[in-house]
């Protein structure tokens, strides 16, 4: 769990693992929205990578290697805002 | 996780958290660059760039118990947090046959939902039980 990566120049990324959601038809007429699904309680949780700094070091993290424990994943609007 | 580079999230901690909390923070500070698991998970703020205050409780079999999204001037309660997943835990443990009813925390007493409690909640639960 949690595969040591190098700092390099390139900014590491990450993102989702595994098919995409299905996309909604568009309708047949009118303007093409943009459907965006929350997510579901009771439902799978989108797979992703992701690097992380954890305890000195840069890592990659996958959700998906969790399995088997209780995760809390919290998203904030940015390092140093405050709350 | 947030949007900014994990050499961000290394002076955030080292500069500020480690201040904070000994030792620093203990879990892994993640970087999510253009929000595309945010976007996922449906907490990505496309008009400013950046992901609100999501948070998902996610079970050891990937299942998504529960989340709660707030906008960035406030901030979130971990104790709720930790009752939560308390709560969900005992429920798992006992194979669904217990329910913790509103405002339940270790040490309060749980329900068992069937057909003899259908009706008669309130002679085995009051209101105020659902208050600290």
């Amino acid at each position: 769990m949690g595969e040591e990566i190098k700092a390099g120049c390139a900014r590491p990324t990450g993102g989702p693992v595994g098919k995409p959601p299905e996309e909604k038809p568009a309708a047949q007429d009118g303007p093409r929205k943009e459907v965006v699904s929350m997510i579901k309680v009771g439902k799978a949780a989108p797979d992703f990578t992701a690097p992380a700094y954890h305890k000195g070091k840069f890592i990659s993290v996958k959700l998906s290697e969790y399995l088997g424990k209780w995760v809390v994943l919290c998203f904030y609007p940015g390092d140093f805002t405050f709350v | 996780m947030s949007i900014d580079s994990i050499f961000v999230h290394k002076m955030w901690n080292d500069h500020e958290l480690s201040k904070m909390v000994k030792g620093g923070v203990p879990f892994p500070m993640l970087s999510d660059a253009a929000g595309k698991v945010g976007t996922a998970y449906g907490v990505f703020d496309e008009d400013a760039g950046v992901e609100t205050r999501g948070r998902f409780l996610i079970d050891p079999d990937g299942i998504v118990q529960g989340f709660e999204v707030l906008t960035p001037p406030v901030g979130r309660n971990v104790s709720e947090t930790l009752r939560q997943i308390q709560a969900f835990q005992l429920v798992r443990k006992s194979k669904g046959t217990q329910a913790a009813p509103s405002g339940w925390k270790p040490g309060k007493m749980t329900l068992k939902p069937g057909p003899d409690l259908v009706g008669k909640v309130w002679e085995v639960w009051k209101t105020d039980m659902a208050f600290d």
